[in-house]
């Protein structure tokens, strides 16, 4: 299978990846071949096969309801790249 | 002193020997000596040295810990709170972490002293450590040479007698992998086994932590502190840790190893080959049986794994979006724009690939051609396994397909690259133990790993098998002769 | 062309857990921006999520309480986009398989009860907020509500009416808060509704294409949000038009709905199974203990009152809309021992127009339901008479003191002895001798005259029943 230069830009949005028009191309290269391996997963019928989405297939555990209020806000923000007031600073949100 | 086992330097420590102060010095000069090997990203001399300190007078007090004073080396992919922790990636070149990993936390309590934080590939995506943004880590064995990835770093920094010991984390092969490619011991537990909390997540049903070490010896003490419960991790598993270093040393005889026919095909290189057939004639002589076992799936581990990993990856990595910490780009018009230009400069090319493979698999149209699938495969996977091991105890293999390799050599073939790990990955996608050691040196003088892969919890077992092997070879013993 | 309105209801339940869904971070409302959101709501790179208990025990009493199949097995998956107040950059929540399934709401449509179905519920995690206040032309991120866990509610597209969505909604809000699970409050947005608006020229079957109306903080504007709505889409087919699937933002202020930029573009959330979270199995013990912890519920409450207080419906459902009014109605009558109608007329009547008046909950009512039982015991026993009560009832409201207290400080203590009534009755024919005479030759509409004198004489004080036996038997003496 291969890919368009198309499916690489929807992709790079998607996922929020700036790229350029030389990179479009190198990685439309690379993915394609990627894909020519993962193809080769078609050559088993799994029809008869239920996921196995975990190496445990244990039920989830339930935490008891009990905050823990220690939480210190200015020591988090100190490694934040923009923050004013104890908010985090980002540019303009538009709805 | 550099050159002797955790094991071999605890009972030095005790009996006052050497003070922790002492190795750590040793250990902080060596480091410094052979800076050019690039197996650090971060160094914490002052703090290495007051923990040092501090398990020196616990130790005059009388007090123990079963780690007391050890020096180690974190994969950079552990939080450590206090200390820079960057994942090899720019992203997080300055990010502080504000919290311990419940692995760092652990090997903490147990007297361990944190050297530093080893370098990797760019969240732990790669096979020779070469995604790292802090640069390639040279193999000690040959400078020239890749030391295999993601874990490059603790596996040259125990190779080369940079730590006593440090931790990795595998999610395709990156403890095994590099562990066979530098000579050195690496288990990649059970997965549920080691607490995933604090371990910067790649592919959350792969990751696993493990230890990287000289021995299987001390694979078994560092396990022994990593290892157990976290009710902070959702998928760890609530078992019994038990003790690891009292089942070593029982007898192999009648132990039935399998030996899969797929893991002997094309593709494996001859030197490996024959080390790995002169490891099972070790085994003989210790009274093991070898039979052959099929893994007839194994084969499609490689293209499953890269539809799962990247898939995972790809939600994973999507919260550097230079909010909160790590990395944010200086120039940008808008919210989008910022976030677009942060993750493109933030990010080296391999991650921004499996990002987009991740993001390609599961988007609409194409879900259940690739995941769904891929989890079908995987399942087919882990039941090869679960008859195989109807017929032995442990699986044995080859680590990796070849001895390490030159620098560059593959970094222009994102396919050939993966190939490295089509031996690990399975294991992997079935979430069974494994451990590489060293078993001789091919025609270069290169270091030839043999995997050994174990039922699902049966670490001691495991541990065992590479332990006796251990006992009577001292493949495990050489050291680079140039770091000497 | 009569054209038919076609409504379902998504309805974001805020859980009332102590700490949040996947983290143990409290999840308290009001804090300073910030001050609650620990590591794993901050999305710190290796930091895990694990699911809180509460959060599951309150869905799945909701799903008992709506006759819900509450699911053995479900799955938390992730819901991938980028978002600054989703740190994460996806949101837990449950895709394929939700927590509960397939449960009834009945709402009295209009005229008759209508049973509205609930698709789903199912559990995920709160975003956080994004503050739009001026801060050097940036946007300002507060993570105090990210994942603070949600009930997702979604009905099928079952109402009728911007009416009948008011009444779901209203019923909806009414349960959660019998069941203490939400607290309801809209204008902290602990219970969000968005409504997927379409309509159909009556007769048709299928449906038309829907549009999702956003921000609808509360039930007036759920109103005149699918009212405006309704007939933009029903004036775009008219005009020719066609109606495009799109989210649309309501805004309250101009009364209008129009499309969110940011949604533009078409999303691709990329849903998969959390690997973080192995699935929720809920055991039957599980789900029957929730089942058995539920408390009376409103429809319940609603049908006792009117069978043990002979109320009528609408009395019942009135006073059942809060479990809070329900109980101070309860109390009441039993301390009151009066007569429920009564009672009824009183909550619902007096009280709810003062609580209203000033803004107050039924639970800090400035008359507390004892006292209110004293007012009416002396209605019951003739103390005063109705109309001075609502005097003493204003009284007590503003000073807080109990119905005798009222009373005897104004004295306003009802006269029944008849010797102060005929002395009045005397005291008015003698002012008023014209009309007496009046009276006796003929004119015996002027009774009414008398009563009203005497009343006035006497400060409304006595007995009007002995005022009009005193006053016949003087006048026919």
């Amino acid at each position: 299978m291969s890919l368009s230069r198309k499916d690489v830009e929807k992709m790079a949005h998607l996922a929020r990846l700036q790229i350029t028009e030389q990179e479009i191309e190198y990685y439309r290269e690379g993915l394609s071949r990627i894909l020519g391996v993962i193809d080769q997963m078609n050559e088993v019928d799994t029809r008869t096969t239920a996921p196995l989405f975990h190496p445990n297939e244990e039920a989830l555990r339930l935490r008891e309801d009990r905050p823990d209020g220690a939480i210190d806000r200015d020591r988090m923000q100190q490694i934040a790249p923009q923050a004013q007031d104890g908010l985090y600073l980002v540019p303009k949100v538009i709805e | 002193m550099y050159k002797k086992t955790v094991a071999e330097l605890l009972a030095a420590l005790a009996d006052r020997t050497i003070s922790s102060v002492e190795l750590t010095g040793l250990f902080l000069a060596r480091i410094e000596r052979h800076a050019g090997l690039n197996a650090y990203i971060t160094l914490e001399p002052e703090r290495a040295l007051a923990d040092a300190r501090a398990a020196d007078a616990l130790r005059l007090q009388g007090g123990d810990a079963p780690l007391l004073g050890v020096p180690i080396a974190h994969k950079d992919i552990f939080c450590t709170e206090g200390v820079r922790t960057t994942c090899g990636s720019r992203m997080l070149e300055s990010f502080i972490a504000p919290y311990d990993a419940t692995v760092t936390a652990r090997l903490k309590a147990a007297g361990a002293v944190l050297l530093g934080k080893t370098n990797m590939d760019e969240f732990a995506m790669g096979s020779s450590n070469e995604t790292s943004y802090f640069g390639p880590v040279a193999n000690p064995w040959d400078t020239g040479r890749v030391p295999g990835g993601s874990s490059g770093g603790s596996a040259v920094a125990v190779a080369a007698g940079l730590a006593a010991a440090a931790t990795g984390t595998d999610t395709g092969g990156s403890i095994r992998q590099p562990a066979a490619l530098c000579g050195i011991t690496g288990l990649k537990p059970s997965y549920g086994r080691v607490s995933r909390y604090g371990m910067i997540a790649f592919a959350s049903s792969l990751d696993q932590g493990g230890p990287m070490t000289r021995s299987a010896e001390d694979a078994a003490l560092m396990l022994q502190a990593m290892a157990g419960f976290d009710p902070r991790d959702s998928t760890s598993v609530d078992r019994v840790v038990p003790d690891y270093r009292a089942t070593l040393g029982r007898s192999l005889k009648g132990l039935k190893i399998g030996v899969p026919t797929q893991f002997f095909g094309e593709g494996l290189s001859p030197d490996v080959r024959h080390g790995i057939e002169q490891a099972l004639d070790v085994y003989r002589g210790l009274g093991a049986r070898i039979v052959d076992v099929e893994l007839p799936n194994s084969r499609l581990a490689l293209p499953c794994y890269y539809v799962l990993a990247p898939c995972e990856a790809s939600s994973n990595l999507a919260r550097y979006d230079g909010v909160r910490y790590g990395y944010r780009t200086p120039g940008h018009e808008s919210l989008i724009d910022m976030y677009k230009k942060t993750r493109a400069e933030g990010f080296g090319a391999e991650v921004k690939r499996r990002i987009l493979i991740g993001t390609y698999a599961l988007s609409a149209g194409y879900f259940d051609a690739y995941y769904v699938k891929s989890l079908r495969l995987r399942r087919l996977i882990t039941e090869d396994f679960a008859h195989a091991f109807e017929r032995c105890d442990v699986i044995a293999g080859p680590t990796a397909p070849s001895t390490a390799f030159p620098l560059q050599a593959k970094t222009d073939d994102p396919v050939a690259m993966y190939l490295n790990d089509i031996y690990t990955i399975p294991v992997n996608l079935a979430g069974l133990p494994a451990v590489s050691l060293p078993v001789g040196f091919d025609r270069l003088g290169l270091p030839v790993g043999l995997q050994l892969i174990g039922r699902y919890f049966d670490e001691p077992l495991l541990l065992n098998v590479a332990h006796g092997y251990q006992q009577e070879t001292d493949w495990h013993r050489h050291f680079p002769p140039e770091f000497e | 062309m009569d054209w038919e309105t076609v409504v379902g209801l998504e309805v974001h339940v805020q859980l009332l857990t102590a700490s949040k869904a996947f983290s143990d971070a409290p999840a308290r409302y009001g804090a300073a921006p910030n001050t609650q959101a620990n590591v794993v709501d901050l999305a710190m790179p290796g930091v895990l999520p694990v699911m809180n208990r509460e959060a599951v025990r309150m869905a799945a009493m909701f799903g008992a309480a709506i006759g819900a199949r509450v699911n053995p097995r479900s799955v938390f998956a992730r819901k991938n986009y980028f978002y600054p107040d989703l740190p994460k950059g996806y949101q837990i929540s449950q895709y394929e398989l939700p927590v509960v399934e397939h449960g009834t709401l009945t709402i009295d449509g209009d005229g008759a009860e209508r049973s509205i179905r609930i698709l789903r519920a199912h559990l995920e995690e709160d975003a956080g907020k994004s503050l739009h206040e001026d801060f050097h032309g940036m946007t300002g991120i507060d993570l105090n509500r990210a994942g603070i866990p949600l009930l997702e509610i979604v009905s099928q597209p079952d109402l009728r009416s911007p009416k009948e969505a008011v009444a779901y909604l209203k019923k909806l809000h009414t349960l959660v808060r019998y069941l203490r699970i939400c607290d309801g409050n809209m204008q902290e947005g602990s219970f969000r509704c968005d409504a997927n608006v379409s309509v159909r020229p009556r007769g048709q079957d299928t449906l038309g294409t829907r549009t999702e109306v956003k921000n609808i903080n509360s039930f007036r504007f759920v109103e005149r949000a699918i009212e405006y709505e309704v007939a933009r889409q029903i004036d775009l087919i008219e005009g020719g038009g066609k109606v495009v699937q799109e989210t649309r933002l309501y805004d309250s202020v101009k009364d209008e709905t129009r499309p969110m930029r940011s949604k533009e573009e078409a999303n691709d959330y990329r849903y998969f199974p959390d690997p973080d979270l192995p699935p929720l199995v809920l055991t039957q013990e599980f789900i029957d203990e929730a089942a058995r912890a539920l408390p009376e519920l409103p429809d319940q409450k609603r049908q006792r009152f009117m069978r043990d207080y002979g109320l009528t419906a609408y009395d019942a459902g009135v006073l059942t809309a809060s479990e809070e009014t329900a109980a101070y109605f309860e109390r009441v009558c039993e301390y009151a021992g009066a007569e429920p109608k009564l009672a009824a007329n009183w909550v619902t009547g007096a009280l709810g127009a003062y609580l209203n008046r000033d803004g107050l909950e039924i639970e800090s009512s400035r008359i507390s339901a004892e006292a209110l039982a004293g007012l009416l015991r002396r209605i019951g026993d003739q103390t005063i008479s109705g109309k001075i009560a609502k005097e003493v009832f204003e009284a007590m409201w503003a000073s807080g003191k109990d119905a005798d207290s009222v009373i005897d400080l104004r004295g306003l203590r009802q006269i029944t002895d008849s010797g102060p009534i005929v002395a009045a009755i005397d005291a008015v024919f003698a002012a008023h001798p014209k009309q007496l005479e009046q009276y006796r030759t003929g004119q015996e509409k002027l009774f009414g005259f008398f009563v009203g004198q005497v009343m006035k004489a006497t400060q409304g004080k006595a007995n009007p029943a002995e005022v009009n036996r005193l006053l016949k038997e003087r006048l026919s003496s």
